[in-house]
């Protein structure tokens, strides 16, 4: 028997580079508390500081070997840049947190026994750079308002909620 | 001796030859039935193109009509390489509208968006009978595309709509060719970028039109 709230995609929220809030949508109503528009700008500009000072804590791993830091054609393999915090865990809701290379960070929540997480983000990533990136009308940085993307996500989430 | 020096300072100058010698001069007409491009890569490339064509524009209008120009040329070009595509003995560019819009609606689509456009249709109005409608569910150059709401009268397959006009132009059927947006935005909608290509035809075209019809 399955419960409601059983293994469910509550909300993501996208993080440009600066730590500004650009995009913010809830997937599942009912899953997470409604809080204010400002208190958004606050947890994503917080979290944006908190990820930037993990970061720094995370050592950059040493080289493996020497024969494999360089690679065939002679140039460094540049070792991957620290991650930091990936993942927060509460009682009820699960934070996974993905940072693309070129800084923008999308914070998926979900119910803590969600699976394949991993898959969801990288779908949703795909779904980023289809109908936000190749779009002429979205502005780097700025508030994402694409009506492509919100109808593909939703049906990508409407599909997994209901699994 | 002379000549030989002056072509290899022009090499180094500047235009680059790949290292076989062979440019896209040397390629048959005649191939690439199943030739595919990566659509991601058309989609940049699109998508700068209308931030090009954004540039200076003072309206809606004045923006269709920039991604117009830049598919007319494309057209024109388009028709007399599928003609040559053809097998030899249907090589002759359409002589009546319905086979002008025949050979745009399968040709044409086929050959620029790998599938026929879904319909064609003709205005059922008395009062225009000049126009003629070719419709597409699902126009490639907007897959990836959402029009901002402020801008909702815009359909970026104005591109498509000149390249279809650029046909038209080159087979002697001059006409203006329009596209507009008729899909639906609620939610559940089939096809929310429906778009309807408006052909309509000078005049003259309707005229030499009943001519033949006569004769």
């Amino acid at each position: 028997m399955r419960l409601p709230l059983f293994r469910t995609v509550f909300a993501l929220i996208i993080i440009n580079k600066a730590g500004g809030l650009i995009y913010n949508r809830t997937l599942h109503e009912g899953g997470l508390n409604k809080i204010s528009t400002n208190d958004y700008l606050v947890l994503a500009g917080t979290f944006h500081g908190v990820h930037a000072i993990t970061a720094r804590l995370n050592p950059i791993k040493p080289p493996r070997a020497q024969r494999t830091s360089t690679s065939s054609t002679g140039a460094m393999v540049r070792p991957d840049p620290p991650s930091g915090l990936e993942v927060l865990e509460s009682e009820n809701f699960r934070m996974q947190c993905f940072t693309t290379l070129t800084g923008i960070k999308f914070l998926l929540f979900t119910d803590t026994t969600q699976t394949n997480i991993d898959l969801i983000m990288k779908r949703i990533y795909d779904m980023y750079t289809d109908y936000v990136m190749k779009n002429p009308f979205y502005q780097l940085e700025m508030p994402v308002r694409c009506d492509m993307f919100d109808r593909k996500l939703s049906s990508y989430i409407r599909e997994i909620n209901n699994r | 001796m002379a000549s030989g020096k002056a072509s290899t300072a022009k090499e180094q100058a500047g235009l680059r030859y790949p290292s076989n010698g062979k440019t896209i001069y040397h390629r048959p007409l005649n191939r690439s039935k199943t030739a595919e491009l990566s659509q991601a890569s058309f989609a940049y490339l699109f998508s700068e193109m209308v931030s090009y064509a954004q540039r200076r524009v003072t309206g809606i209008q004045d923006l269709e009509k920039r991604l117009n120009l830049q598919g007319h040329p494309i057209g024109l070009k388009l028709l007399d390489l599928l003609l040559i595509r053809e097998p030899p003995r249907s090589q002759t560019r359409p002589l009546t509208i319905i086979a002008l819009l025949h050979f745009i609606k399968i040709n044409v689509w086929t050959h620029l968006f790998g599938r026929q456009a879904d319909r064609l249709e003709k205005s059922s109005s008395r009062d225009t009978p000049d126009e003629y409608m070719i419709i597409d569910n699902e126009p490639l150059v907007n897959a990836y595309i959402s029009v901002p709401r402020e801008m909702s009268q815009l359909n970026c397959a104005a591109f498509v709509a000149g390249i279809v006009e650029g046909v038209c132009d080159g087979a002697v059927f001059p006409a203006k060719v329009t596209a507009h947006t008729v899909g639906g935005k609620e939610e559940g909608e089939m096809w929310p970028g429906k778009t309807v290509f408006l052909v309509k035809f000078e005049p003259e075209v309707l005229e030499r039109e009943a001519l033949i019809g006569k004769g």
